[in-house]
């Protein structure tokens, strides 16, 4: 084909307002494309301000129609933000979307270097591999798949509850995947919520009840997703749900085994290790679902084989040692993560003392602290369980804005320092002093919230404190926890001796968050948290076609803005739903079978299992409904007999050639 | 047999000899081989960086270049002072960081027909080695007189684990290798907060004033948990708070009798080897008593030779005596932070 007739090119270049064009000399790279180019096919070279609009796409159509045009090369941004804007186009002009290309000169180009004239010739060289490999493409098709209408939401903290709700309100089915023995994420171990200081679990547990009851809603606690195969519109999901050692379908959550259990441990995920609870337990009085767990190696039985005393009270057999842990696989076409946050280890600040001077608190401890179904039931008192401190302090940004731990802002700390300053003057008529960086306090009614707490007589002090220590140098310091800071607003350093220090510990991603990101074949930031597919423009999907984020998982959020993501990422899957299929790209790998030896290489290699041996035949086979058209393949096969559309042999030379031409 | 290259430093021979003979105990029984750099010189301690950085430099990679001329089995670096220790460190890190610096020093060098190439020692402190090569459960196990009953201070001083260029420390604000070295030497080992605070360095020197009141946070921090005496790994730390604490004492009115040992001589005792080879005794806050309580018979340290009379005539009056001596300014309350 190639040898008699080279196809039509028209290339277009785009200024992109100044950001193209400031500095790479357009009007140059299309003269030059016109001129030097016209052997290689191209018979129109245009520029223009801005490609994307609609009267610059108006003129790919036009040049396609009236000459003829059977290749369109787009030099403008990267594929990612408008291939499908000009491919879409050029569709609509009657040219088949995969006879289009977008050569990236912005992101790769004028965005990345400051030297006109070379990153003008490195354009010209971008855009010459381009029209040298675009002769080779061929007209490909979508495929298109059916989308299986359930739903997996992984982890069941307020932003998964929020998805999961308005996905099972539309009327599809949702899978809600927790792994602790109850939903309700951190907003369930909080009193209360800023800026309104509504009672937390008083707006949270009619959503988990509503969760935990819904028709199209199968909960599953105590599980956790081990691996996830396929491809939007049909993920094959494995789950492990852990034994309870409860029968869920007799049990009535009437709490007697509990009640019963004769040991008692320190509880250190609910009551963040400052109570205690039993060994067959419920997180909290209003956990869903309301079946206990037992909680193996802190068993008397598993341990020791004697006890069973909750199986002896248990008034309807419902305790079942014998259980095992079981994989439960579902298919699903959509799924939603919303893993949350670890909250940062304060002890990693050694010199705030916290683990080491008993009356430096974590957030959370405080949070428990503060509330009326924790350890002191709501009074705020000294690690002693007695004592109510005089005056508090409150360090703000502890693991956050530090360049030792984490560089960004957890941006809840500067509003749950508020909170905690207004619930300790309330309780205890204390005198709190706020150590603070920056006061951030942006959302709606936060500032007021700011307000209202200064003029309750909370002292600010504007400064990073350096440490809190128990070594007294002045009389007055004796028996007291030292805050040693320096005010920046006087320009002094200060030494301020208070009975209680409370760390307003920031937030970081979820310790395995890497490794359940490598399940869901999404990727984490340097800093840990998971990458939307744009920052601004489309905060809840991934890179991943079918696999959306919400809440803490992408980053520091507050509770609305957690619930918002729920909600949004619940609109795409329904979105995604409500299309019935799914339009795959045509993007494949295939094997010359005549070619292939046979040696299996390519079957293990492939991310997505899409390789299959044909024992009869003893050859490899690509199932083009698995592929994603990912390259591994063609790159390992010994004996060259794997091609990629779309990245075929033929184009990779023809590129590499058309880029080492002289300019 | 664990070899190091051993760089003693200046005080060993002098001020600190108590913790140079400790050591070479120590290092007898924990079969350490120590080889001392041969013709070493001054690190420059803690002043010499200030006021001329190549000159400086060239001080101490000059021992630097040497020891590593001595490389035999081992290449690490062992120094028993913080102070030595950090500047070889520095100079080994600073050469390697800003190559035009390390050109510099090594043409400094090549008068003397050396060379250094950064990097090609390891640097250690006495103290990391003890706890991260030999290791706690070796050290406990030649423990023959536990220390039971003997409250100490650990003061492991501000140059061992900051800035730790080769992140060898646990922690740089609250590390705990001193004290868990203690704790299998069987002492009831105090949370000293102040562990890695300033001695006063060399403030000692030139504004006594504010050396005093740093010694003073120390030594009644290590009071006020009832400590029978305070330990540190470098000379520096126990010449300020050994022969400055009188001083401290009249400035504030205090009467403070904090002993001032270093880590090793304690190892030493918990070693079996009798005080007076352990170094006590050379001490000039005694240790006497606060061994006795654990059973144990320390030379009292020897008297001070009775001072001079200035010979010829008097000098006038200082014009600011007031601040010369502590006895005068020891009524004026010092001014609180805040």
């Amino acid at each position: 084909m190639i040898e008699n007739h080279k196809p039509k090119i028209g290339v277009y270049v785009c200024h992109c307002g100044s950001n193209i064009a400031g500095t790479v000399n357009v009007d140059d790279v299309r003269k030059w494309a016109q001129e030097k180019l016209g052997p290689e096919g191209v018979v129109i070279a245009r520029d223009y301000k801005f490609m994307c609009s609609s009267l610059g796409q108006e003129l790919i159509e036009k040049d396609i129609k009236e000459l003829g045009l059977e290749r369109v090369v787009v030099a403008a941004c990267s594929p990612h933000l408008h291939e499908k804007t000009f491919r879409t186009a050029a569709e609509k002009a009657g040219l088949n979307p995969y006879l289009t290309e977008l050569v990236s000169i912005r992101e790769q180009v004028s965005w990345v270097h400051t030297d006109k004239a070379i990153a003008t010739e490195k354009a010209k060289s971008l855009v010459s591999g381009t029209v040298q490999r675009i002769a080779y493409n061929t007209p490909l098709e979508k495929q298109k798949v059916p989308i299986n209408a359930n739903t997996l939401v992984v982890g069941g903290g307020i932003a998964g509850i929020q998805a999961a709700l308005e996905i099972a309100n539309a009327g599809f089915h949702v899978y809600l995947v927790e792994r602790e023995p109850s939903i309700g994420g951190h907003m369930a171990q909080f009193d209360k919520t800023f800026p309104t200081l509504d009672c937390s679990a008083c707006i949270l547990t009619p959503r988990m009840v509503e969760a935990g009851t819904h028709p199209n809603i199968t909960l599953m606690t105590w599980s956790e997703v081990t691996n996830v195969s396929g491809f939007v519109g049909n993920f094959d999901v494995r789950i492990l749900k852990k034994a309870r050692y409860v029968n869920e379908d007799v049990c009535t959550g009437c709490g007697i085994c509990t009640e019963k259990c004769p040991k008692k441990v320190i509880d250190t995920h609910y009551e963040a290790g400052l109570g205690y609870r039993k060994v067959v337990y419920t997180p909290f009085a209003q956990a869903v679902p309301r079946f206990p767990v037992i909680d193996r190696p802190n068993c008397t039985f598993f341990q020791k084989g004697t006890c069973k005393a909750c199986e002896k009270f248990c008034p309807t057999n419902a305790i079942d040692f014998k259980q095992e842990d079981e994989f439960i696989n579902i298919t699903v076409g959509n799924i939603i993560l919303a893993t949350g946050y670890d909250l940062f280890d304060a002890g990693r600040v050694t010199n705030y003392g916290y683990g080491r001077l008993p009356n430096v608190f974590s957030s959370i401890e405080f949070e428990r602290l503060s509330n009326s179904a924790g350890p002191t039931g709501g009074e705020i008192t000294l690690r002693d369980g007695k004592t109510k401190p005089e005056t508090v302090g409150i360090i703000h940004c502890v693991g956050s804005r530090d360049k030792n731990f984490n560089n960004y802002c957890s941006s809840i700390c500067c509003m749950q320092s508020l909170k905690f300053a207004h619930i300790v003057r309330e309780r205890t008529g204390a005198d709190v002093y706020e150590f603070y960086i920056d006061m951030r306090t942006p959302m709606k009614a936060y500032d007021e919230f700011y307000q209202r707490v200064l003029d309750e007589g909370t002292l600010f002090v504007r400064g990073k404190v350096a440490e809190v220590t128990n070594a007294a140098r002045y009389p007055h310091e004796k028996g007291k926890l030292i805050i040693h800071v320096e005010d920046t607003l006087v320009g002094k350093q200060r030494r301020i001796p208070v009975d209680m220090v409370i760390l307003s510990n920031g937030m970081e991603p979820r310790h395995d968050a890497k490794q359940t990101g490598q399940t869901f074949g999404i990727s984490c930031s340097s800093d840990g948290w998971y990458i939307e597919r744009h920052p601004k423009l489309d905060p809840v999907s991934t890179m991943t076609e079918g696999i959306y984020i919400a809440g803490c998982a992408t980053g520091p959020k507050d509770i609305p803005a957690s619930v918002a993501q729920g909600a949004a990422a619940a609109a795409r899957v329904l979105d995604k739903i409500l299309q019935k299929e799914v339009e795959m790209e045509p993007i494949r790998a295939s094997v010359i079978e005549e070619n292939c030896s046979g040696c299996r290489i390519c079957n293990s290699m492939c991310p997505f299992n899409a390789i299959a041996f044909i024992g009869d035949l003893k050859v490899s086979r690509v199932n083009p409904a698995l592929c994603q058209g990912c390259g591994t393949c063609v790159a390992a096969c010994p004996a060259g007999a794997i091609t990629g559309t779309g990245f075929s042999n033929e184009q990779i030379f023809a590129q590499i050639d058309g880029l080492l031409m002289t300019v | 047999m664990n070899k190091y290259i051993y760089y003693p430093g200046c005080s060993m021979e002098g001020s600190a000899r108590a913790y140079a003979e400790s050591l070479s105990q120590v290092a007898k029984i924990l079969d350490m081989e120590l080889a001392t750099v041969r013709d070493w010189n001054c690190c420059g301690a803690t002043e010499y960086l200030s006021i001329n950085l190549i000159p400086a430099y060239s001080l101490i990679a000059r021992n630097l270049a040497i020891a590593a001329g001595q490389v035999n089995g081992t290449n690490e670096l062992m120094a028993p002072c913080s102070a030595c220790y950090l500047n070889l460190e520095k100079a080994d890190y600073y050469m390697a960081e800003r190559p035009a610096l390390g050109e510099k020093v090594n043409e400094a060098l090549a008068a003397g027909g050396l060379h250094y190439k950064p990097g090609s020692l390891q640097i250690r402190h006495l103290v990391d080695v003890l706890v991260n090569d030999i290791g706690l459960d070796v050290i406990k196990s030649k423990v023959v007189r536990p220390l039971t009953g003997l409250r100490i201070a650990p003061y492991l001083g501000c140059m061992v684990p900051r800035p730790d260029y080769q992140h060898r420390w646990s922690d740089h604000e609250y590390p705990l290798e001193l004290d868990d070295l203690m704790h299998v030497l069987g002492a009831e080992v105090i949370d000293f907060p102040l562990k890695t605070d300033c001695c006063g360095g060399h403030m000692s020197q030139i504004a006594p004033e504010t050396a005093y009141e740093l010694i003073r946070r120390l030594v009644s921090e290590a009071d006020e948990y009832q400590a029978d005496l305070m330990v540190t790994v470098c000379p520096m730390c126990q010449m300020n708070l050994d022969a400055y604490q009188g001083e401290a004492n009249r400035f504030f009115g205090t009467k403070y009798q904090m002993p001032i040992v270093f880590f090793t001589q304690l190892m030493a005792l918990a070693f079996g080897i009798d005080a007076k080879s352990a170094g006590f005794g050379l001490e000039l806050v005694s240790a006497k008593k606060a061994l006795a309580r654990i059973g144990v018979e320390a030379p009292a340290p020897e008297p001070a030779s009775p001072r001079r009379k200035p010979d010829g005539l008097p000098m006038p009056p200082h014009r600011r005596k007031k601040y010369a001596s502590g006895r005068e300014a020891s009524d004026e309350k010092i001014a609180v932070a805040e």
